[in-house]
């Protein structure tokens, strides 16, 4: 056994040099040519951007479409780098902050040859933020910030928000903005959802139902020398095994979403030199959520009790090694200047560094509150990773508190059916976001949101966020996190943070100038990827 | 015989109405709302009136026996709808995946069928000999091992061995290219799941070929043949095994029908894009039109093929008189 493990450690070490090379292999200059094969989990339901919230459309779609600002492609590991696409470079704000002037770039031209001018991107914007009856737009909240979208001239598109708000770009480099034809729109709002005609690097070719859909490089593209391939062919795939034999057998080079632990050492031990491991932490998080109308939950000592059993610091290492996920974190994304410190995170319940500690409070919690012997049902959804394997590491937790639980894991359908009608005790649920952007990514935790199934009611929460949003002072938006991170995770003890995911991408050693960044839904435009065979 | 057919073609009507009542109500029993999983079960959130107009843009907002007599309205006069997760016609969503899952079944019931006669025929000759052993193994075998449970092997397999023969890993190709486009290609992806369910399919078409095939050798009409002096091999082939093959022939219908929408997870070992992955998919996401409209067409093929394999067997037995 030992020498298996050696081998595999050695393969391992191989592969990441491999990976430590990136940065020198980016610096290389791209070749041209050669399309790019791609496995994706899923396939989209539409084709319209402004309405999914699903990656299976970003991954297939996004490179149709130009977007008016983005994470930087050459480095989306920086969440707070933002650039332009079809703009000439990132507006400083002005009116203290709540006006925003962008200049498109001359002789923009969409796929079927016509102008692109602010025109479109307004249409784009409005559909966006005051969506027509009839038409979904899922990120329509995130905009509450914005008075008004102008175009005064073909060139110029103007933003004016009520207040400053430092969630506003963010927000406004969702990958999911495509920009829009007006005069497509104005034949039929609905158009995008089953048709693709954009300005982005490559052009719609074909779609195969559940099969596949293909791209062809679009020669006017207005960044010049771009793309470096001549197409791509995003293929679907719907179980992981299969999608990490087609990277093992080279009919594609990579899978945008991640892999589990296992299967990227299972490809470098295959591959060695050939495959090439890109990780980082990602923007996506397992919450568990108790009930807040049935009881005991609608006690706050049991809600304490059961974030105050889990050994979050413990569990990390051994998770991460069957699991997508890894970092202990508070409910803002690891790393962001936003986020909680490791010392700032220590001091709130269930993250102390003395789980006997904890255990032995989360005791006495659930004595005083009279359910000593706590049996609960955890609501999970039927999907290994990292669900049922979280939600069996969790039960464990509990157990060594005393707490009985009993996983009930369902598909999606079923899942979202037993939260939405607070038929469950507790449940474990995800927040996957894609723009790190802690100031909206939050609102997730609030009574008052949509997806938001802990079923109570927090108006001191409510006002605290809106305060956190209304200031432009970093410092003091930090501030106002910590109290409103207390408050969720602590003193009221709304919604628990388990782990956050991890996201780990091996990928064919031949694919070059993809870079990872913390969300499956970022850097998929292609533009800047290529191949070298 | 006309009387006949005709008399079996009204009995499917009633067959395919309660068909069509139980897919329609158990798919209203599943809890779950496709707006909300298509809006938000991929993070976010999504108010009600955004709900509520999606709802009724499907419409689920109208009473039970209204969605029930629309269903019923497009089956009869064939205008099957548009799916409720892609709102694109459902002839176009099944299209393709239909001409997969018949070559699918085709070339697997064409393998079964290779294996399962000459296996069975000489497994019943040869009782009790090595032979006889050695074909009832192998299709213990067969039964015992699931299909997807193969194709994960054969995957392995050609992935290992090509890398370690030719020093690069090859596996079959992921994406359906139809036969008339790029045979070797088509073939190339298509041959290893037909392989993989051909085998428990032949294994199961075997012993019944064999223990028909016993039956029929003790039977009068063969020891006549045989005092009569005829070759051994006329005796089998033309007395024997013709009467022999009337289960066979049930079966291998009942398999190839089964083929059609069955091969759920063996489509997605090998990511055939066929009708049994669209069935899952359809279902996990509430898809009730899609769902009905495939279940229906399932039961269709079924009812056909049990047709089909009634007329079969009045050219096989003539002693059938379907007519009385």
């Amino acid at each position: 056994m030992k020498w298996k493990t050696g081998i595999l450690s050695l393969s391992l070490a191989a592969a990441f040099a491999v990976a430590g090379l990136a940065a020198p292999a980016a610096a290389q200059t791209p070749k041209k040519g050669g399309i790019l094969k791609f496995v994706v989990p899923d396939e989209p339901p539409s084709f319209d951007g402004h309405r999914e919230t699903t990656f299976a459309l970003i991954h297939p779609i996004a490179p149709f479409y130009s977007v008016l600002i983005r994470p930087d492609p050459q480095d989306p590991a920086d969440s707070s780098k933002f650039v332009c696409d079809i703009c000439t470079e990132m507006p400083t704000p002005t009116d203290d902050g709540k006006t925003y002037t962008f200049k498109l770039l001359p002789g923009l031209k969409f796929h079927d040859g016509s102008d692109l001018t602010s025109k479109d991107v307004l249409a784009t914007f409005d559909r966006i933020i005051n969506p027509p009856e009839g038409i979904s737009s899922a990120r329509k909240a995130e905009f509450t910030m914005v008075e008004s979208v102008t175009a005064p001239d073909p060139s110029t598109i103007v933003f004016k928000l009520k207040y400053p708000s430092g969630a506003f770009i963010p927000s406004l480099a969702s990958p999911f903005h495509f920009i829009y034809s007006k005069a497509k729109l104005d034949q039929d709002p609905r158009w995008y959802e089953k048709n693709v005609m954009g300005s982005g690097p490559f052009m719609f070719d074909v779609r195969e139902a559940g099969a596949r859909i293909t791209g062809k490089r679009y020669p006017n593209y207005h960044h010049k020398g771009q793309p470096y391939l001549d197409g791509f062919e995003a293929i679907f795939a719907k179980t992981q095994t299969l999608r990490v034999q087609a990277i093992r057998g080279d009919q594609a080079a990579i899978e945008f979403r991640g892999f589990p632990p296992k299967s990227r050492d299972d490809l470098v031990a295959a591959l060695g030199k050939d495959i090439t491991v890109q990780e980082s932490d990602w923007n996506c998080v397992l919450i568990f959520t108790p009930n807040h109308e049935r009881k005991p939950f609608n006690d706050v000592r049991v809600r304490r009790a059961l974030s105050l059993a889990v050994d979050r610091w413990g569990g990390a290492p051994n998770l991460a090694k069957i699991a997508i996920v890894k970092t202990v974190g508070g409910i803002v994304f690891p790393g962001h200047p936003l986020a909680a410190k490791k010392e700032e995170l220590t001091q709130l319940a269930g993250y102390g560094t003395d789980i006997e500690k904890s255990r032995a409070e989360a005791r006495k919690l659930l004595k005083e509150a009279g359910v000593e012997n706590l049996k609960f049902t955890l609501a999970n959804r039927a999907v290994d990773q990292p669900y049922t394997i979280v939600g069996t590491w969790l039960i464990d937790q509990w157990k060594r508190a005393g707490i009985e639980v009993e996983q009930k894991a369902e598909a999606t359908g079923p899942f979202y059916a037993q939260l939405r009608s607070g038929n469950f005790d507790v449940a474990l649920e995800f927040n996957c976001k894609s723009v790190v952007n802690p100031l909206a990514d939050v609102s997730k935790f609030l009574g008052s949101a949509g997806d938001q199934y802990g079923r109570f009611k927090d108006p001191a929460l409510e006002e605290m966020h809106q305060k956190m949003n209304r200031t432009s002072d970093v410092a003091e938006q930090r501030r106002l996190m910590r109290a409103y991170e207390k408050r969720v995770l602590d003193e009221e003890a709304h919604n628990f943070i388990s782990l956050w995911w991890y996201r780990i991408i091996p990928h064919r050693s031949y694919l070059k100038g993809w870079k990872i960044s913390p969300s499956h839904y970022i850097g998929n435009q292609l533009d800047v990827v290529w191949i070298d065979k | 015989m006309l009387r006949y057919v005709i008399k079996r073609l009204l009995l499917m009507i009633p067959t395919l109405f309660g068909a069509a009542v139980l897919i329609f109500l158990l798919m209203r029993t599943i809890p779950g709302d496709i707006c909300y999983l298509r809006l938000a079960a991929g993070g976010g959130s999504v108010v009600q009136d955004v709900l509520d107009n999606c709802r009724r843009e499907l419409g689920l907002d109208q009473p039970m026996l209204t969605q029930f007599i629309t269903f019923i309205k497009g089956l009869v006069t064939f205008d099957f709808g548009n799916s409720m997760w892609t709102n694109r016609p459902i002839m176009e969503e099944i299209g393709l995946r239909f001409e997969l899952s018949l070559q699918v079944a085709i070339m697997a019931t064409l393998t079964a069928i290779l294996i399962a006669i000459p296996l069975g025929t000489i497994s019943a000759v040869k009782q009790n000999t090595w032979i006889d052993y050695f074909v009832r193994t192998f299709t213990i075998a067969g039964i015992a091992m699931p299909s997807f449970w193969l194709g994960i092997l054969i995957i392995l397999t050609i992935l290992i061995t090509s890398k370690a023969w030719f020093g690069v890993a090859w596996m079959p190709p992921i994406r359906y290219v139809p036969l008339w486009e790029d045979p070797w290609y088509n073939l190339s992806m298509l041959i290893w799941p037909a392989l993989a369910t051909g085998y428990r399919y032949s294994a199961v078409a075997t012993r019944m070929t064999r223990s028909a095939l016993l039956e029929v050798l003790r039977e009068d009409y063969v020891r006549t043949a045989r005092a009569k002096g005829l070759y051994e091999k006329l005796v089998i082939n033309r007395h024997a095994l013709r009467n022999a093959l009337l289960p066979v022939v049930t079966v291998v219908g009942i398999e190839f029908a089964f083929l059609m929408g069955g091969l759920v997870v063996t489509e997605q070992v090998f990511n055939l894009n066929g009708l049994g992955k669209l069935f899952v998919e359809s279902v996990l996401n509430h898809d009730y039109q899609m769902t009905q409209i495939l279940v229906m067409m399932v039961v269709a093929i079924f009812a056909f093929t049990n047709f089909v394999v009634d007329i079969i067997y009045a050219w096989l037995d003539p002693r059938i008189r379907y007519s009385r």
